[in-house]
């Protein structure tokens, strides 16, 4: 029974890892419809402000989360206006475009601090494991959930309670006819795609802790988080949330029952499946053509 | 079939690659050995500067560059100069070999120092053998290979586990949980480990291995906690150390009760990781930073003014210095003319050098190096503590996990 629950909490600690990572992707593929391949470079950038911070100012890492969000959220909105504003349904172009960029941003790293593994002290105060339901959990974990729960509350809200939101909700249905109504769609998109990178960078931030910093691992990442939101169902944020803790359930699972590398294979299958018979994710909001 | 332009062209081009493949000594001519001249000696150094273990690698780039700088310093060898002739293989195996073709057969380079994972040792192994070219390879590995071509210079399992594992198990008790990466080392190295367990009274409790580049390992954790064991033996490799420690230790686990016993952890990886998630851990090798002896201070303040006071040297970065030191000596023994891969590797055959670790040799009959092992547990500042240093150098014994096979001068002899 113990172990039981301990694997329920371990799948949530590690959906709420892969929500944290995938909600900015979620935005920017899911809403805004740009195939971000640098999104995992987005997370990396936000690992190194979170350890620069630390290394160079001695700020915490929970002092400098809105820094870092800023930070990642202005190399976004470049990246957006000067690149990506070009390139208006020319996806393909996008795809590369945004490859490119990271790339660029992961050699960029790699000459300004070098190629090292760099690592992020945990807060002093969230460093210890504590008793839930009977089984040690670390608190920094749950800290990282209720994080992910936090961030994903702002994100719904921005989405479907604010003008920004609903001026991006009017672009997606359509562009022309939004702009018709006064709606300046360059500055929408450029906002929220910088809104989704400073997410990603605060996904970065907020697991450097527990993993280690290094300029390639962003490639890991956008695996995941593409794999999240595929499954979800783009335009759907709450599908987001489900499948982040489908996945982290059932991967935890399988990693406990059999090993990792067995529960990579299953998990990555069972999406190509079910991307077969659902090609449209387990959760989508209807929309018009 | 018609013989359409595309067709034809697509042909041709199979053609040509099963050729080149299949036949490469009727195309390509074997030109006459690398062989120093013009007073210059050029060697290849092949190490990552790129890519995912350019992290570790550069230090081996360092460490090698630093020791043909002091040679070229004090006077070359003979009045002739070494001169590297560095390249960047960016983590690729494929890139390996190409590059390794060229520092041989374009620059004609009399020996290449490089490579720290299997992979990329494998992947340039043929163009050695083919041009008849010596490898110096630096890193520790998991033994059972047997080349004339190659000079490995890092621990074989029997020289990192003779003493640990017994150790382990009179210190902390039987029960072993394996955790590696999923590749060919961790495997070998579990491989031995097992049959060190069967004579020595430990057990397996559970033997499990994570995709390569793995940063997950809650799952992991959980089966630790339940499975108990008294030592978790780890070769676990890059930066899936670093999240392991990490986590361990969000995880609340104690080192004292179950500590990690890791046959990869070095100075590089703890500076990765932070002293605090690394302390009260255990590691084997020949060779630690800490390590008191007049040769290694000499080291470590060479390397430290040479690349910042902030830099470390381990286990892989001393063999790098100490293997450069006896190329030199190798070649210092022929004559000005007669500096060819193939003399050289008879030179070295035997040859003895102190260096940081000790004195080492390398063995005539494998080309493999004799080496001194210790244990060492790991310390928050980020250093080790040696505990124990075994009193006389271990023969390296490459296919310690495998009985009736020996590396000879001849090559593999089974029985």
């Amino acid at each position: 029974m113990d172990q039981f629950v301990q694997q329920i909490v371990t799948g949530l600690s590690i959906g709420s890892i892969l929500l944290l990572v995938a909600l900015g992707l979620s935005i920017i593929y899911g809403s805004m419809g740009i195939i971000n391949l640098a999104h995992g470079e987005f997370v990396m950038l936000g690992a190194y402000a979170a350890w620069t911070f630390q290394h160079y100012f001695g700020l915490g890492l929970l002092e400098s989360l809105v820094p870092i969000f800023l930070v990642v959220a202005i190399c976004g909105w470049l990246i957006e206006r000067y690149v990506l504003s070009f390139l208006n349904n020319r996806p393909l172009d996008t795809i590369l475009a945004t490859w490119g960029v990271g790339i660029i941003l992961q050699q960029a790293v790699r000459l300004l601090v070098g190629g090292e593994l760099r690592y992020v002290q945990l807060p002093a105060s969230l460093s210890d494991s504590t008793e839930l339901l009977g089984v040690q959990v670390s608190v920094y974990r749950i800290f990282l959930f209720f994080a992910a729960l936090t961030l994903f509350a702002l994100t719904w809200l921005l989405m479907n309670r604010t003008m920004v939101g609903m001026k991006l909700r009017a672009i997606i249905q359509d562009r022309s006819i939004a702009a018709c109504f006064g709606v300046n769609a360059r500055r929408i998109y450029a906002l929220t795609f910088a809104y989704g990178a400073g997410l990603a960078g605060l996904a970065g931030a907020l697991v450097s802790p527990l993993k280690s910093v290094s300029p390639e691992m962003g490639t890991g990442y956008v695996v995941d988080a593409f794999m999240v939101v595929v499954l979800g169902g783009v335009q759907s944020l709450a599908g987001t949330v489900f499948s982040s803790f489908i996945l982290g359930e059932l991967s935890g699972g399988i990693a406990f029952l059999e090993n990792d590398t067995v529960a990579k294979t299953i998990v990555l299958l069972a999406i190509v499946v079910l991307i077969r018979f659902r090609p449209e994710g387990l959760f989508t909001t209807r929309v018009r053509a | 079939m018609s013989i359409t332009r595309r067709s034809l062209v697509k042909n041709a081009a199979a053609f040509g690659a099963f050729a080149g493949a299949g036949f490469p000594h009727v195309w390509i001519k074997n030109t006459d050995l690398a062989v120093a001249a013009n007073g210059e000696i050029r060697v290849g150094v092949l190490f990552s500067l790129t890519g995912t273990t350019a992290i570790i690698e550069e230090s081996l780039n360092k460490a090698t560059i630093l020791a043909i700088e002091e040679i070229n310093a004090a006077g070359g060898i003979k009045g002739m100069k070494i001169v590297p002739v560095v390249e960047d293989p960016a983590s690729d195996p494929a890139t390996f070999s190409e590059k390794a073709r060229k520092l041989v057969v374009g620059d004609k380079c009399v020996s290449v120092f490089g490579s720290y994972t299997s992979a990329s040792r494998k992947a340039v192994l043929p163009v050695f053998e083919r041009q008849n070219n010596l490898y110096w390879y630096p890193t520790l590995y998991e033994g059972r290979e047997c080349s004339k071509n190659v000079i490995y210079t890092g621990a074989v399992p029997n020289q990192q586990q003779d003493e640990f594992v017994p150790w382990l198990i009179k210190k902390f008790g039987p029960k072993f949980y394996m955790i590696g990466s999923n590749y060919i080392y961790p495997k070998e190295e579990n491989n031995y480990c097992k049959k060190l367990l069967a004579k020595h009274g430990g057990e397996v409790v559970a033997e499990e291995y994570v995709p390569l580049g793995h940063s997950e390992f809650s799952s992991v954790i959980n089966k630790m906690r339940s499975a108990q064991p008294n030592v978790i033996f780890s070769t676990v490799v890059g930066d899936s150390v670093v999240a392991l420690h990490r986590q361990y230790r969000a995880a609340g686990l104690d080192p004292e009760k179950m500590p990690m016993a890791s046959l990869t952890t070095s100075e590089n990886e703890i500076a990765a990781m932070g002293g605090e998630a690394a302390a009260g851990h255990f590691t084997s090798a020949p060779y630690f930073q800490v390590h008191k002896s007049p040769e290694n201070e000499k080291f470590v303040a060479a390397y430290q003014k040479r690349w910042g006071a902030d830099k470390v040297t381990h286990f892989v970065s001393e063999s790098c210095y100490f293997q450069t030191y006896l190329f030199k000596q190798a070649v210092e023994k022929l004559a000005a003319s007669d500096i060819t891969p193939p003399t050289i590797r008879d030179a070295v055959k035997g040859a003895e050098t102190i260096a940081p670790q000790g004195k080492v040799r390398i063995e005539a009959a494998n080309l493999h190096t004799w080496l001194w092992p210790k244990i060492a547990q790991a310390k928050s500042n980020g250093q080790f503590e040696i505990l124990v240093q075994s009193s006389a150098w271990l023969e390296p014994v490459p296919y310690a996990a495998y009985p009736g096979q020996v590396c000879t001068e001849k090559g593999l002899s089974q029985t």
